[in-house]
């Protein structure tokens, strides 16, 4: 017999319980998304605010104005195309890159024993209690020409002249993914740390090599922990800004930096706020609809177990 | 002390076909298994029977491959074992909680071991299906694991550890996830299943009734030992010791000295009884040692008369008694102070008429219904 579940609350005190994080979610992002996507419609124009109002009444005619000025030139300037592309490139080169290093990472943290496991997951969280500029300049100091780095492989004899790395593309991928990589880490690992050990025994008992199982049972089981992971990884790594800035060449582009530039060199607001509006529309919004069915799907598939 | 006595439907180690030869486990300075030696024959059901932390788990963890073995050696059909890892072992486990894959259907469940074999597949396809209609799970095929009740979930997880066409099947408190209920109806089942495919089979329980109802023979652990081994009824009416007495079933043990030993039978001074002990079967021990006496509830004797023999009565008072439904439980508090224990059937009693709280009245046994025990 199954213990029956407690009747459900009254619907007043269900929303009462669930209204925290809804208002939170309204005022902290519907509504600073929608002030960004009336600007993005808005004109240029000198003073404070920097932009035109969208609607205006005067003479007894209430006239609305769209401009769509920023949105025209994102589309005709091959510039802001080919910084989307890089954008994405970059960010599924890190995703791709802190799966692989974290994946044996986190199932090394999760297969330890519960007093070491505590000591790696501190590991893991501890750069976080520095500040992440603090670590990126840290970066330039291991990167530059006459770095770290470079200075210890001259020492070593195994290179002549300095390595470039700092100011590239390179240097970026490097950053991004030492400051992402915990946060794939982090839920893969809470995945991993909940697979029933039984089911890798049942696979060894049914015949399978250890590479077999992990291949057919852990790493299907560990789905939802990866991309929940890579998602973690990739949607903040689109619009970073810090990272490139700081590492990256005058030709690293990004959209982040792009938006930078237009809103504190440029002072266009509409045009930054249509770069804004467009990243979320083309990119965020197809992956966390792809996510949220992802994670729904395999929690139907590996979810619940009542024996 | 896996001493076999006659009546066991197997015996003789010539034809064994699971040999565990002077097994140990050590973990750390725990010793788990301590020198575990024996032998189950082809097709025998043979279970493994302890409370928690005696070892049988260690030992059937040894048997599929997941625990090494300290020293010792395994043989299964004359072929060394010890050192195999699981996936080599022709060994397959039902474990106690299933561990059915969650992201595959029930039929991949099953199949999943004939493709690691490398079989093709549509015979993967026959065989799967051979294994889901022996359980009875032809129909669910299409289902995961969680759309399963535990019952359902158990024949899965049964025809999975059997499409295999292991040597060996091992059983993990086969039905200790499932309602009481459903359990002895299970238990029959899956007897009637093992015997279909004539697989040998090793189970570990902590349930005396599950290991009588389903093992030809069985083996007594405790702390790491095997304590007695033999057939189910055979453990229980000849219990070689005070721990097995009253681990298998509920008994009432009476401490005394031997008065008399003839070869066909031995007198017992007991304090905690008015009459002397009787007892059918010699011991050969010396005189005036102390010694304990087993007499099952079952076997205990009620009346409101006194018994006229000259041994095994003795007088006291009612202080509980219950319906159990098909026989009454009675305590009853002997003039030494001992309660004693006594299942009395409902066909040697009628409702109305049976003694009460608080009566006094007299127990008595035959003497071939007591055990002498030296240990």
């Amino acid at each position: 017999m199954k213990p029956r579940l407690p009747s459900p609350p009254a619907s007043w005190r269900r929303m009462l319980v669930i209204a925290p994080p809804f208002v939170w979610l309204i005022l902290f992002l519907l509504v600073p998304f929608l002030l960004v996507l009336k600007i993005s419609f808005a004109d240029l124009q000198f003073g404070v605010p920097p932009y035109t109002a969208l609607a205006e009444f005067s003479d007894q005619a209430l006239s609305v104005v769209l401009n769509l000025r920023g949105y025209a030139l994102l589309f005709t300037d091959s510039l802001y195309v080919s910084t989307y592309l890089h954008s994405v490139k970059m960010a599924a080169v890190t995703t791709l890159f802190c799966i692989l290093i974290g994946y044996p990472m986190a199932y090394y943290i999760a297969r330890s024993e519960p007093a070491t496991r505590n000591l790696l997951l501190i590991g893991v969280i501890l750069p976080f209690w520095t500040s992440l500029l603090l670590r990126v300049y840290a970066w330039i100091g291991i990167l530059r020409n006459d770095g770290l780095l470079n200075n210890l492989l001259m020492g070593l004899g195994l290179i002549d002249q300095p390595l470039e790395i700092y100011r590239t593309d390179l240097a970026v991928y490097i950053g991004l993914i030492y400051a992402y990589l915990p946060f794939f880490i982090l839920p893969l690992y809470a995945n991993l740390v909940k697979l029933d050990t039984r089911l890798l025994e049942a696979a060894y008992d049914l015949g399978a090599k250890p590479w077999q199982a992990f291949r057919s049972v852990t790493l299907p089981l560990s789905m939802p922990g990866v991309i929940a992971g890579a998602m973690l990884v990739f949607i903040p790594s689109v619009g970073e800004f810090v990272i490139p800035e700081m590492l990256g060449g005058a030709d690293t582009l990004m959209i982040g930096r792009v938006m930078w530039t237009e809103f504190f060199n440029n002072s266009d607001w509409p045009m930054a706020a249509a770069v804004t509006c467009v990243m979320v529309m083309l990119l965020l919004v197809p992956l966390i609809l792809f996510q949220y069915g992802q994670t729904r799907h395999l929690g139907m598939r590996g979810g619940r177990r009542n024996g | 002390m896996s001493e076999i006595r006659p009546g066991a439907s197997w015996s003789g180690a010539a034809d064994a076909f699971v040999r565990i030869e002077d097994v140990v486990k050590i973990y750390g300075d725990v010793v788990a298994v301590k020198s575990v030696s024996l032998s189950v024959g082809r097709q025998e059901i043979f279970a493994l029977l302890g409370s928690s932390g005696c070892g049988k788990s260690t030992l059937l963890r040894m048997l599929a491959g997941f625990e090494e073995v300290t020293s010792g050696r395994l043989f299964l059909d004359n072929e060394d074992i010890t050192t195999l890892p699981p996936y080599k072992r022709p060994v397959n486990m039902m474990f106690q909680s299933y561990a059915l894959f969650p992201h595959m259907t029930v039929e991949d469940n099953v199949a999943f071991g004939l493709k690691q074999e490398g079989v093709p597949r549509n015979e993967i396809h026959s065989r799967v299906y051979e294994a889901l209609d022996l359980v009875q799970m032809g129909a669910y095929a299409r289902r995961k694991p969680s759309q399963l009740s535990g019952g359902q979930q158990q024949r899965v997880a049964l025809a999975r550890s059997l499409v295999k066409r292991p040597k060996l099947l091992l059983l993990d408190e086969p039905m200790s996830a499932l309602d009481k209920q459903i359990r002895q109806k299970t238990q029959i089942e899956l007897v009637k299943i093992l015997d279909k495919v004539g697989v040998t089979c090793i189970m570990v329980t902590h349930d005396q009734e599950e290991a009588m109802t389903m093992a030809h023979r069985m083996a007594v652990m405790s702390e790491g030992q095997i304590v007695q081994c033999g057939a189910p009824q055979e453990v229980y009416d000849f219990p070689s010791s005070r721990f097995v007495a009253n681990f298998v079933g509920s008994t009432n043990l009476f401490t005394g000295h031997i008065a008399v030993d003839e070869a066909d039978h031995v007198q017992i001074e007991s304090e905690q009884l008015n009459r002397p002990l009787y007892v059918n079967h010699g011991v050969s021990e010396p005189l005036g040692m102390e010694v304990h006496v087993s007499i099952r509830p079952e076997r205990i004797r009620v009346h409101r008369e006194q018994p006229a023999g000259d041994f095994n009565w003795a007088h006291g008072m009612v202080s509980h008694m219950a319906w159990m439904g098909s026989y009454a439980r009675y305590l009853i508090r002997l003039d030494s102070g001992m309660q004693v224990e006594a299942a009395v059937s409902r066909l040697v009693m009628s409702q109305n008429d049976s003694p009460a709280v608080g009566e006094e009245v007299y127990i008595d046994w035959s003497g071939d219904s007591a055990t002498v025990l030296t240990s």
